[in-house]
């Protein structure tokens, strides 16, 4: 019973987890964010096989999402035309189908080596798969996309996937299913040589193992789960157009995962949450997102580059030796200052943004709900002194923070030694 | 009669018009310690890369047990039974010890690519890893990141890497390069260990290790065997002694 429990336990709770999200957040804007995670978390996950199990940045990740989309879209207005008795609950096996098939095409092509090139590679592919999806209209739709109807499948136990509520299910059932597996593949011998491959793909050679033919391997699985995702989006949007195969979308999924960290299993998890909350709420307040995404990605990859995954686990081993009382008061000061330059930052943002983009509004704006005048020296002043006071008292404390860390780690290691030595 | 373990014939390899190694024929039979001696730039180093598949020979052929492996991938070259380290370490920086010993034994034990067997229920190759961990001495050190470990324990997991696969033929690049004294001296003894009913062919600078580990030696000079001869014999050989043993010994 442990065994089980500390083997299932936790994909259990996961379950139970999914289950009961839309009773605690029933709202319609809170069910398709939740579903737009869960297709979100497959994408970032499996753009991981690739950065963070086997050392491979590609470009053009997205290529996978959207022909899984488009395919399972064209599969279900086949299914739909032809009255075929496929619930809409297996149709992302469409996507799957068209990933793996996509990716040991592309792969083939692309993983014949590492590093720079390949990167570049993907870059001409993706940028290829786009301008194509633009060419061959009857598959791609052009410019409006192809759109289907979920509800025209054949209902399965009397379930139509009609209701939002519905397809949040379907996508978390597959988003479950999708993790576990991606999980199970980091501990099998092929998992384990990805990483060899990773750090030394020269050394990899010279104990049996082909480094093209791994490369070749994952990136093909990973394809496979990126069309998963793909066809979740087409299932929930019922729309693919030729931008969910763009760079835009291979730059989200960099974005997520850099974001929630590279170096874990769960780091992409948190960033494909985090990236796709901040879309919804940000796209919601303000048409600039775009421009604090980016700002977002070089913070990120200037002050955290192990990602908020990496930031936490860093902090493991002064939790179990109880350090992290010499830290916290370090951590709490950067945060507040970092959120005061940004409450600057924003602030000029949104300022510069009225007076150009939306110049025929007039200067008479709102910022967190205080009314001002975007001409008027005043709210200029106070942003700037925002901006720099806050950014310099963020650069001190960040610094602080990192001496604090690393005596607080000293600490937690002497205290560890101590711990075993009276063992 | 058995083919030899590994046989070089007529050897060549140029960078450009440079020749880097100009006609080596060597026979090494099964089970022999060999040691290829030589000064610094005499090729030996390439002379290894060659072999195991790092590089393309110009002319010649290398032949395990009678095969004919030349100009073959290294990983090819490997699943035939044929294992080297380097000599700038040459490990999984970011793996753990465990992981790196794990990884190297897989392909031998059968597991190939296989995504779909779970590593951690694998007992045969824990087993082994647990066996290779005790004889490189870095058991207790098996959780730690390769990456952070001291220079002569990266050494001994270089060993470790090349012998986990269970080849029955082993290129040691220099295994004592940089270490002290007593670092050797575990080294030689594991070598001699690991050695056992197996070929090995070692590129050595320490004439103490070269002479009390070798069955035969050969010298190389400028790309070109000065001779190939025991231990005893190796040392006694004038055109040996003034290319190279007389600046070393004595």
């Amino acid at each position: 019973m442990k065994n089980f429990l500390s083997t299932f336990g936790v994909w259990i709770v996961a379950a139970i987890v999914a289950a009961c999200l839309p009773q605690l957040f029933g709202s319609g804007l809170a069910l398709t964010s939740m579903s737009l995670m869960g297709m979100m978390i497959i994408f970032s996950l499996s753009y991981n096989m690739l950065l963070g199990q086997t050392g491979l940045l590609s470009f053009g990740h997205a290529v996978f999402f959207g022909l899984g989309g488009f395919f399972c879209v064209h599969a279900m207005n086949d299914v739909a035309a032809g009255k075929l008795p496929v619930p809409l609950i297996v149709v992302p096996l469409a996507g799957a189908a068209a990933g793996l098939v996509f990716g040991a095409l592309l792969g083939w092509v692309s993983t014949r080596r590492g590093g720079t090139a390949f990167s570049m590679i993907t870059l001409g592919i993706g940028e290829l798969v786009a301008s194509s999806a633009l060419i061959l209209r009857h598959f791609f739709g052009g410019e409006e996309g192809v759109t289907t109807n979920r509800t025209d499948l054949a209902p399965l136990f009397g379930l139509n996937f009609g209701p939002q509520l519905q397809v949040y299910y379907l996508i978390a059932a597959w988003c479950l299913v999708s993790v576990a597996a991606m999980y199970a593949l980091t501990r099998t011998p092929f998992g384990r040589i990805c990483n060899a491959v990773r750090d030394n793909p020269e050394r990899a050679a010279f104990i049996g193992y082909d480094p093209q033919a791994v490369r070749f391997l994952s990136f093909t699985l990973s394809g496979l789960f990126a069309g998963i995702a793909g066809a979740l989006a087409a299932i929930n949007f019922e729309i693919m157009n030729a931008g969910q195969l763009g760079a835009a979308q291979s730059g989200a999924v960099i974005l997520m995962v850099f974001i929630g960290g590279v170096g874990t299993f769960a780091g992409p998890i948190i960033g494909a949450i985090l990236v796709t909350y901040l879309q919804v709420a940000l796209s919601d307040v303000t048409d600039a997102w775009q421009l604090y995404f980016g700002l977002l990605f070089i913070g990120m990859v200037m002050f955290v580059p192990e990602g908020i995954a990496g930031l936490l686990l860093r902090q493991q081993p002064l939790l179990r030796e109880r350090q992290l009382h010499r830290v916290v008061p370090f951590y709490a000061l950067a945060l507040l200052a970092g959120l005061v330059t940004i409450a600057g930052l924003s602030l000029a943002i949104e300022m510069a943004n009225r007076l150009t983009a939306h110049a025929g509004d007039g200067p008479k704006m709102a910022f967190l709900h205080v009314p001002l005048n975007a001409t008027s020296v005043l709210p200029w002043a106070i942003a700037a002194v925002l901006l720099v006071g806050g950014g310099w008292l963020f650069l001190r404390a960040a610094r602080a923070s990192r001496n604090a860390y690393d005596t607080a780690l000293a600490a937690s290691l002497a205290a560890a030694l101590a711990h075993r030595s009276n063992a | 009669m058995t083919a030899p373990a590994l046989e070089l014939s007529g050897l060549r390899k140029s960078f450009g018009a440079t020749q880097i190694i100009r006609g080596v024929d060597l026979a090494i039979p099964k089970g022999e310690r060999h040691a290829v001696i030589g000064p610094n730039g005499a090729g030996k180093s390439t002379l290894f890369h060659l072999i195991s598949g790092r590089y393309q020979p110009s002319a010649g052929s290398v032949r395990l047990r009678g095969e004919d492996i030349t100009g073959m991938a290294p990983q090819l070259i490997n699943r035939r039974g044929l294992s080297r380290s380097f000599q700038v370490t040459n490990i999984f920086p970011r793996l753990s010890v465990w992981e790196n010993v794990r990884c190297a034994t897989l392909w031998a034990m059968g597991y190939k690519y296989s995504f779909w067997r779970n590593i951690e229920r694998l007992a045969d190759a824990r087993q082994r890893t647990e066996q290779i961990l005790g004889e490189i001495n870095l058991l207790d050190r098996w959780k730690v990141p390769a990456g952070v470990l001291t220079y002569a324990e990266q050494r001994a997991l270089e060993i470790g890497l090349t012998i986990a696969g269970n080849a029955d033929v082993l290129l040691l690049d220099e295994p004592t390069a940089g270490m002290s004294h007593a670092e050797t001296e575990l080294v030689v003894a594991l070598i001699r260990k690991v050695s056992e009913n197996r070929t090995l062919l070692m590129i050595e600078h320490d004439m103490s290790v070269v002479f009390g580990l070798a069955d035969r030696i050969s010298v190389l000079v400028y790309g070109e065997l000065l001779a190939t001869d025991t231990p005893e014999r190796v040392k006694a050989n004038a055109a040996v002694q003034q290319a190279y043993l007389g600046l070393e010994v004595s």
